[in-house]
């Protein structure tokens, strides 16, 4: 069974996020970069189902990131994924959702999977748009917001979280899977882990290696960001000072009825 | 000169980091208050791979090298001094003995479960009379019909007495030389072996999670290859052992700074008084930088303590002096952070009120801050 799951390599959650007006994007120099949290979790889905199956099975990480942030995603092989094949281009600078995912797929499809594993979400643009996207240029199922995966007889088997509770459904292989945060912790890497994720291979693949030059990047994109702003300061809270307890407590139930609260 | 860390060191520092504050931070308040050996971290602490940290792979352990084994020891300790003591001691006395003079026999017995952290070890120097004065060695073992039979007391022994305790290698007076004075061995004595007890936990000012006890040895009989390394060498093993040792407690002695600075800046930026947070007032600022100052100073000690023997340089002076300087920056320091948090740093929710505690036993353990001037200033030839 080949497991691929993505990972995107995003500034710090932890860290202040600060937009450059000139590029229109996120400011990832002088920020630790880490892995997509959302991701950390699809990768636990992974190596849990592995672990499950067992026998000759293998995770593979994949991720579209710059080159130079490559160390970054070791941690992913600490973890316990066997290897990482990573596309990297300048030309992928800019890239929105529908570029993305079509230059995202190429690669899948030349790495091959049988289960392809993806975060919800990403920390940082936050569209959520890249898991179906990525399943329809790959033309396979998706099933989203699962919380347990299971594979027998080449059929999978999952659990989807729905607001009032859970859903199973049943699918063929090869599949889209996304995560919820529900489906497990994501596990800390072991020393042991950690010691040998630099003998594990990294693959480098670039945009002539997929054949994509030209839906690439800004260029290729479909989609324009054409401005941004800060959401709105807070203004000033309404201070009440009441006579008694009774006349604060009046006064705080007549702001909540207001505001249509209770 | 190249202060980069490799990717190794800082997977393993940032490890150790998330591991102390998401899993032992939480529980140090509660740990040290009621005197609870923490079973289920010490458990994680093995499946990671902390507790063989240094040790090769095919001895069970991780394989990697001082410099992030004082890095994994200061995370910790920044969270808890008592985890991280139990987690040094297992580490740098219980284990390492049998690595560097251990048979292989020994080593597969005794060091494989140990860095695994299926099991801990003790290490038994100190007794009621001997401390500073190790020589002085009270505890008895004698050759017998192919037995050891020990008879002695040791004191203040970490991780002598939980439940996961394998037992614990002690020096014991082994013959008279020549010259009169002791022959001292070290003598491997596994915890089911009959006439070997260990008292209750000894209650402590600091390190309160942290397992010590006394033990007693009554015609205590172990076999003749439970000798561990050569015969008359115990107290040559025993102080390379203290050497290397050196290394993690000023390691924890920073990590315990860090922690207590941690709590003091983000008290400081918090409290506000006289209509401002006390951070803005220099007196405050001053103690702050100050600090800070001196765990930088500190921890790069320990760091060029680790590095010299991790490439096999001789290591000796500065890891006495790291663990001097660190020991008495600890001090310095925890007392600065209560003072930062005034009467709340006197209350026990406060964590700068355990690290007070926690500090102290830094410039007493492994060589009191007066013996480690005593080699020191052996060293510089006076």
């Amino acid at each position: 069974m080949k497991i691929v799951v993505t990972v995107k390599l995003v500034p710090d959650p932890n860290g202040e996020k600060k937009l450059d007006p000139a590029t229109k994007r996120l400011v990832r120099t002088g920020v630790e970069t880490v892995i997509n949290p959302y991701d950390e979790y699809a990768l636990e889905a992974a190596l849990q189902l592995k672990e499950r199956i067992g026998g000759d099975s293998t995770v593979t990480v994949f991720c579209m990131s710059p080159e130079s942030l490559k160390e970054s995603l070791r941690k992913a092989l600490a973890m316990g994924a066997d290897g990482a094949v990573m596309l990297s281009d300048s030309s992928l600078e800019g890239s929105d959702v529908w570029a993305s995912a079509h230059a995202m797929s190429l690669a899948l499809k030349r790495i091959g999977f049988d289960i392809l594993i993806v975060g919800g979400l990403t920390d940082d643009g936050s569209t959520g748009a890249v898991p179906g996207a990525l399943a329809e240029f790959l033309g396979v199922p998706c099933l989203t917001n699962v919380r347990k995966i299971e594979i027998a007889d080449g059929k999978v088997r999952v659990e989807r979280e729905t607001d009032g509770g859970y859903q199973e459904v049943t699918g063929s292989l090869p599949m889209l899977v996304t995560t919820a945060l529900t489906i497990g912790e994501p596990r800390y890497p072991s020393l042991k882990g950690i010691m040998g994720a630099k003998k594990k291979p990294i693959d480098m693949l670039s945009v002539a290696d997929i054949g994509a030059a030209d839906t690439v990047g800004s260029a290729g994109s479909k989609t324009e960001l054409l401005s941004f702003a800060p959401p709105p300061a807070r203004g000033a809270g309404q201070i009440v000072t009441p006579e008694d307890p009774a006349a604060g407590a009046a006064a705080i139930l007549a702001f909540l009825k207001d505001k249509k609260l209770v | 000169m190249n202060f980069d860390l490799t990717d190794e060191q800082l997977a393993i520092s940032r490890l150790a980091r998330e591991f102390a504050t998401d899993e032992v931070r939480p529980r140090a308040e509660e740990m040290d208050r009621e005197e609870a050996f923490p079973y289920d971290l010490v458990a994680k602490m093995a499946e990671l791979g902390f507790l063989g940290l240094p040790f090769p792979e095919a001895y069970g352990g991780a394989g990697a090298d001082t410099v992030s084994y004082a890095l994994a020891i200061m995370e910790i300790a920044r969270a808890d001094a008592s985890t991280a003591i139990t987690m040094a001691a297992h580490v740098s006395l219980g284990a390492t003995p049998f690595y560097l003079f251990g048979t292989e026999e020994q080593k597969q017995r005794y060091l494989v479960p140990l860095a695994q952290g299926k099991m801990l070890w003790g290490f038994g120097l100190t007794e009621p009379e001997a401390g500073s004065d190790a020589g002085n060695c009270r505890t008895t073992a004698q050759l017998e019909n192919g037995q050891w039979r020990i008879n002695g007391t040791k004191a203040f022994i970490t991780n002598s007495g939980t439940d996961l305790s394998g037992g614990t290698t002690i020096t014991a007076v082994t013959d008279k030389r020549a010259d009169g004075r002791s022959e001292i061995s070290n003598i491997i004595v596994p915890q089911t072996t009959p006439g070997f007890t260990r008292s209750k936990k000894y209650r402590k000012m600091g390190w309160r999670a942290s397992d010590t006890r006394e033990l007693s040895f009554v015609d205590a009989s172990v076999p003749e290859e439970n000798l561990l390394g050569k015969r008359g060498e115990g107290l040559k093993q025993f102080l390379t052992i203290l050497d290397g040792g050196r290394i993690s407690v000023a390691a924890l002695s920073v990590g315990l700074a860090m922690g207590a600075y941690d709590e003091a800046l983000a008290y400081a930026k918090e409290r506000r008084a006289f209509g401002q947070t006390i951070s803005k007032f220099q007196a405050i600022q001053f103690k702050l930088v100050d600090m800070l100052c001196e765990i930088e100073h500190s921890k790069l000690m320990v760091l060029k303590a680790a590095w010299e023997k991790d490439n096999k340089r001789d290591f000796l002076q500065t890891a006495s002096l790291a663990k001097l300087y660190a020991g008495e920056v600890s001090r310095r320091v925890v007392n600065e952070a209560v003072q930062i948090h005034g009467g709340y740093g006197f209350m026990d929710e406060y964590p700068v009120s355990r690290m007070y505690r926690d500090q102290k036993i830094n410039e007493i353990g492994e060589g009191t801050n007066e013996v480690q001037r005593v080699v020191i200033a052996r060293r510089m030839g006076l």
